[in-house]
């Protein structure tokens, strides 16, 4: 289950793809392409990597402005959805 | 194509309206190796058979799909043509796993042997669909050539004896096939594979067989009742016309010509999509200046299609936005104007449109490739293999491109 307490990075089988409106999100083990819709969602999921919880990403995207503190629960309902389809994972799985 | 957009946030522009008009890359990229084929099937969409000479040579494939990789397409769906008659098959699989890029491959499964298969297994990322357009022999030889379904099955055979796990059964839908549907679902059962449908074209030689083959609307309806009640069939979204039923297909039910998907053709030609392989619908070469990226990105053809489109006729209807108004490349191989309803329109929007089509009218096939007649001096019948006993509806002379 996704704990947005613990550490997630993108799944090293994930590769990211800029694009005008977001991102491509491809999985090379299950193949599944998923659409990053925003390019705030984007600049987030790339930042999980450097905090040391999902939480902790989220707030500082807060404290810089990047989002607003009304944008927190449906940014955060985002990651759950791209943790479910393997495009991030806990980093103690890793 | 993808699955269902997984992360979406508060409003936004409709992800479809993002698409269409057009992104940095394609997702969805058709690479056609080659147009040599051992087959001659009666719908071939690239009116495939001989090889032209002036295909692409094997440090030219790889110069493109180094292209690929720099641009970040993820995947690339290799046809033909039979992929695999090219002797340098094996060096760009490995070449393109190797920067990246996975490879999706359809072929008849002649050329799939125990060792390939053993190979192809050993090899990552590699997907590999066998076509199989009837659930007997005697329907898929109709369509495919004598032979062809021994060929397929065995080809199965062999991947599952090497554990190459769900392989893909890919099936072109055609009235005499829709009624074996689920015949289909068991052979792909009998060998964990996955069910692919997509849809009969009226390209390449599609056009020929295309009165004949079509489904009817009645079997329209079943087909999509079918395929709502099963979201994990595959489909390559090529039922999206379907939508204007009711509740959406999977998928993203919209036409992404030139906008998420493109074809390169076996001469290097760039093409809006894998059903038009027509000038008109020519973008560029991957040999042009500034290769394909610059095609993908510049040339006024892919410029133009990622403008608004006009809804025209289909204005009016209240399934516009489910449908989109169908496919580009049935409209126009059929002689309707782009912005009339899709000839298969579930409501028969395009039926009276199409009784007025001028048969005279209708364009060329593209350029095509199939084998020359038996008898090298005759200038007039259709160039389709005498095991076929499906009679093509219009007579065109084959022109030979080398």
């Amino acid at each position: 289950m996704f704990d947005p307490s613990r550490p997630y990075a993108v799944h090293p089988q994930v590769a990211l793809r800029p694009e005008p409106f977001g991102a491509l999100a491809y999985h090379y083990g299950n193949r599944r392409l998923v659409f990053l819709k925003h390019n705030a969602l984007v600049a987030l999921v790339r930042s999980l990597g450097d905090h040391p919880t999902v939480d902790a990403a989220l707030d500082d995207a807060i404290g810089t402005g990047a989002l607003s503190l009304r944008q927190r629960s449906s940014y955060l309902k985002a990651l759950a959805s791209l943790a479910a389809s393997d495009v991030l994972c806990a980093r103690e799985e890793l | 194509m993808p699955q269902s957009p997984a992360s979406t946030t508060a409003a936004a522009p409709r992800l479809v309206d993002q698409l269409k008009s057009g992104l940095d890359a394609p997702i969805c990229l058709t690479w056609e190796l080659t147009y040599a084929c051992n087959l001659e099937c009666v719908h071939c969409l690239s009116s495939s058979g001989r090889r032209d000479p002036r295909e692409l040579t094997t440090a030219e494939c790889k110069a493109v799909i180094d292209e690929l990789h720099d641009l970040q397409v993820f995947y690339v769906n290799i046809g033909g043509g039979e992929p695999m008659v090219r002797r340098d098959f094996f060096e760009l699989l490995d070449y393109s796993v190797s920067r990246g890029v996975g490879v999706k491959f359809s072929t008849n499964g002649y050329f799939i042997d125990a060792e390939k298969a053993r190979r192809l297994t050993a090899t990552d990322y590699i997907d590999v669909q066998i076509s199989l357009d009837g659930a007997d022999a005697a329907t898929n030889d109709a369509v495919r050539g004598v032979g062809s379904y021994d060929a397929a099955r065995t080809a199965m055979d062999h991947l599952a004896a090497a554990g190459f796990g769900p392989f893909k059964i890919s099936v072109v839908v055609t009235r005499q096939n829709i009624p074996q549907l689920p015949a289909f679902e068991a052979i792909a059962d009998s060998y964990g594979a996955q069910l692919r449908l997509t849809r009969l074209r009226p390209s390449g030689r599609g056009a020929d067989v295309w009165n004949d083959l079509h489904p009817t609307n009645a079997q329209q309806r079943d087909l999509y009742r079918f395929l709502i009640d099963r979201p994990n069939i595959l489909t390559g979204d090529s039922f999206f016309h379907l939508s204007a039923l009711g509740e959406s297909l999977p998928g993203l039910n919209l036409c992404g010509a030139g906008r998420v998907v493109c074809l390169i053709d076996p001469i290097g030609d760039v093409y809006a999509c894998p059903f038009v392989l027509h000038d008109e619908f020519r973008a560029g070469s991957v040999r042009d200046r500034g290769g394909f990226t610059s095609v993908w990105r510049e040339s006024e053809l892919f410029v133009g299609l990622r403008e608004p489109q006009s809804p025209g006729a289909c204005a009016s209807c209240g399934s516009y936005d489910a449908c989109g108004g169908g496919c580009m490349a049935a409209k126009f191989f059929t002689g309707l104007p782009l912005d009339a309803p899709d000839p298969e329109c579930v409501w028969g929007n395009a039926d009276d449109l199409l009784a007025a089509v001028d048969p005279t009218t209708l364009p060329s096939n593209g350029p095509g490739h199939s084998k020359l007649p038996k008898i090298a001096t005759s200038t007039a019948g259709p160039a389709v293999s005498t095991n076929v006993t499906l009679k093509p509806t219009r007579h065109r002379v084959v022109v030979s491109s080398s």
